[in-house]
């Protein structure tokens, strides 16, 4: 039955073919869709951990234990994932483990784009690289068995465009059952101490060394000769755009790059005339071919920033002369001009709890660390409320940071973190900010939910990612136990109240916590009365449009509500100083 | 073997893109064609533009468009259509839904929605349909069966049988549903 799949599902749907049985991941695009549809299939178990070092950690015991096992996150994950990573190359696995690990090339809804394939480099993990759904599902397959035949963990890299392109999979059925591999207590493999390490540290070069041989011979990296002229080497959904932009030059397909077929890359250097690399975001094939020895380009005609697809590739290689300029089939076309039309960019939601918080933050003109969620967009116009966003957590130390250096300047900040991202990497910032006598004020938008990725559970919801009841961490119980001792909780669509106690909270001498409490309006689906607008006493100042609501406007320079998308939140009732925005049940005040 | 049909969705988060995608992609499947949907998740949808990027054919390999390259741009709104307009192939359709959606800088006063927007794409582009899809789709029965109005239109301009859209909508949208989205069908499918 052929089935159209984005990649995430395929590689959910190549976790249940290929027997997985534990899988765990924190939610990041263009990533979370894998164990959200992992979790659904029948027979496995799978949860949403904190953060994705302690996802990789839950996988390399579901691994010891004998299950075979998946663990998945963003690129950026990667990163904080990054420290089991590196030791797990050198303890190796018993049920085969495959981290699956998403790129976002253009950045589409990342803090950065870094290629992921160095850290497989860098780690001494073999790499795979589907191109579409097909390939997913079979890799995380070819993954798994690499994984128990080489004892290595495996990574799978996907980018954006496999990670949320659909195309055909053919489903099969699921292997027969399988029992766990038996455990065996082996301390020189799993216990890396110094002594031990060192042991596992030649055992990983050995592993490597074979590596070496299988990838020469694995039939996902393969020659395809066609005309000899000009040869490219190309790996992932690449190799798609290479198909189209040049359908008659011969390619090397990589399915597998770390480690690279170097026997396979010479006989394909030596059958043709000209030889380049296309690849996205880094040199990572390039940089090694060209260590080889090998004559090759790349870098110089393809930009290493952003996302590629067809049509930049093929306009440069028109630049490069490769490919002759105005060919129609070569897709090298640019498309028509338009005049310059009014951006649309994202914003936060009507009746979005945030918007609350961030204008009372903008009224105070405090300085304001910002975090990685939906509330990120509080640094965007019209509320321009955030100074900085850098990495899961980073709020919280760099506020902290700000008060030491200069303490003025601290007195008038705030960290401003979401639930999940707390949970995921704050704690330990609470921690240094307490133990090192700061005075700052973070500030936990607790709505309820990993809003931005689409609404996932966390320890804090009191739900698990496979729909059961869980206990619900208490955010004021958990700062007293870190010794917060100023905890307080508003209302962030109250405005008097956030207001105050933020001033409160900042001008007090040691650290705080404000809890934000109001559940996503997305998961609650409050509909309330939409405000109704008394047009007569508008005077069309626009405090109500600075709040950046997309259900309100200005037509002819006085305030309208849009009935439809208004939940009633209130917010611009409470800034109009005109009383010229009213809630359905005041309408005749 | 045919060069696929290149087909540009783009809209506003919430307008229904994505399931009128899921619908032709299934009529696509039953018809045999070889396809590939792309379309960008997270932040982008919050309130933002959304685009799907659908090619169908014999065989294909890119998931992505290129600009230039689209024979078909399907516009739920009439900005996104102007802003997408560098996607169209010389020669190629623009289907425009004639519903007009502020953009937050726009509400903010900061910018301003461009007038004229149908005149300037019927000057550059040969082939453009303009429809009112809210209101066929109120006749119908339901405002929100506006997507399928525009997959209908769209529907007709595609080498697949009827029958096979009508057997993909049955699938996708819920019984209680179906009636409306299937007025709505006809209704686009009738001018397209």
């Amino acid at each position: 039955m052929n089935e159209l799949l984005t990649g995430n599902e395929a590689i959910a749907r190549g976790a249940y073919e290929y027997g997985v049985k534990v899988a765990a991941a924190y939610p990041g695009t263009p990533s979370t869709e894998v164990l959200e549809n992992f979790a659904r299939y029948p027979g496995i178990y799978a949860e949403w951990a904190p953060n994705e070092k302690v996802a990789l950690e839950v996988g390399i015991g579901a691994s010891m234990a004998g299950a075979r096992t998946m663990v998945a996150m963003k690129h950026v994950g990667l990163n904080v994932a990054a420290d089991p990573l590196f030791t797990l190359a050198y303890t190796g696995v018993n049920g085969g483990l495959v981290l699956v690990c998403a790129d976002d090339p253009g950045m589409h809804s990342s803090q950065n784009e870094q290629d992921n394939r160095y850290y497989a480099r860098f780690a001494g993990v073999p790499l795979l690289e589907p191109g579409d759904s097909r390939e997913a599902r079979d890799m995380v397959g070819l993954a798994l068995e690499l994984s128990e035949e080489f004892d290595l963990p495996v990574m799978l890299r996907i980018t954006t465009r496999v990670a949320h392109s659909q195309s055909f999979v053919e489903l099969k059925e699921p292997l027969p059952g399988r029992a766990l591999r038996p455990y065996v207590k082996d301390e020189k493999k799993y216990l890396m101490v110094p002594a031990f390490a060192r042991l596992r540290r030649e055992v990983l070069e050995d592993r490597l060394t074979g590596l070496k041989e299988y990838t020469q011979k694995t039939p996902v990296n393969c020659i395809e000769w066609r005309d000899r002229s000009t040869g490219i080497i190309t790996s992932g959904v690449i190799y798609q755009y290479v198909r189209e932009v040049l359908p008659e030059a011969s390619v090397l397909k990589l399915g597998m790059t770390n480690p690279l077929p170097e026997t396979l890359i010479r006989e394909f250097a030596g059958g043709v005339e000209k030889l380049i690399v296309v690849e996205e975001l880094g040199a990572f094939i390039e940089e090694q071919v060209r260590a080889m020895g090998l004559a090759v380009s790349g870098s110089e005609i393809i930009p290493k920033t952003g996302e590629l697809d067809p049509g930049i590739i093929a306009q440069k290689f028109i630049e490069a002369g490769i490919l002759p300029a105005g060919d129609q089939a070569t897709a090298g076309r640019t498309g028509r001009e338009v005049p310059e039309v009014p951006g649309r960019p994202p914003v936060m939601c009507p009746g979005c709890p945030h918007r609350g918080l961030f204008h009372v933050l903008r009224s105070l003109k405090l300085t304001v660390t910002g975090d990685i969620g939906c509330y990120t967009l509080g640094g965007l116009p019209p509320l321009s409320a955030m100074d900085s966003a850098v990495c899961m957590g980073a709020s919280i130390g760099a506020a902290h940071g700000i008060s030491k250096a200069n303490p003025e300047m601290g007195a008038r900040t705030v960290a401003v973190i979401g639930d999940s991202t707390f949970l995921h990497s704050g704690l330990t910032g609470i921690l240094n900010l307490v133990y090192n006598k700061g005075t700052g004020t973070v500030i936990i938008l607790d709505n309820r939910t990993t809003a931005m990725t689409g609404h996932q559970h966390h320890p804090g919801t009191g739900s698990t990612l496979m729909g059961e009841p869980a206990p619900a961490i208490n955010l004021e119980a958990l700062m007293r136990a870190l010794g917060v001792r100023r905890v307080k909780t508003v209302d962030p669509l109250n405005l008097a109240e956030t207001t105050a106690a933020v001033q409160e909270e900042t001008a007090a001498g040691e650290p705080s916590v404000i809890i934000a409490h109001r559940p996503c309006v997305l998961l609650t689906r409050m509909a309330g009365s939409a405000i109704l607008v008394k047009p007569e006493r508008c005077k069309g100042c626009k405090l109500c449009v600075r709040l950046g609501c997309p259900a309100i406007s200005l037509r002819d320079g006085i305030a309208s509500v849009d009935p439809i998308t208004c939940t009633g939140c209130s917010l611009c009732v409470q800034v109009c100083k005109e009383g010229a925005l009213v809630p359905e049940e005041d309408e005749n005040v | 073997m045919f060069k696929p049909v290149d087909i540009l969705m783009v809209g506003v988060g919430g307008q229904g893109t994505i399931l009128a995608s899921r619908v032709l992609a299934g009529a696509a499947r039953e018809a045999g064609y070889d396809i590939k949907v792309s379309e960008i998740h997270g932040m982008a949808q919050r309130g933002g533009s959304v685009v799907t990027q659908v090619r169908l054919g014999e065989k294909v390999y890119s998931p992505l468009i290129t600009r230039g390259g689209a024979d078909i741009i399907l516009a739920f709104e009439k900005l996104e259509a102007l802003r997408h307009l560098p996607f169209l192939k010389p020669g190629g359709t623009v289907i425009i839904n004639d519903q007009e959606i502020s953009p937050v800088p726009v509400l903010a006063g900061t910018a301003v929605y461009p007038a004229g927007i149908i005149d300037y794409i019927r000057s550059v582009a040969k082939n453009v349909v303009v429809v009112k899809a809210l209101d066929m789709a109120l006749k119908c029965g339901s405002a929100k069966a506006a997507n399928i109005v525009l997959l209908g239109i769209l529907a007709k301009k595609l080498p697949i049988k009827k029958e096979l859209w009508e057997q993909a909508l049955a699938g996708r949208v819920r019984a209680g549903l179906l009636e409306v989205n299937q007025a709505a069908f006809a209704s686009g499918y009738e001018i397209g």
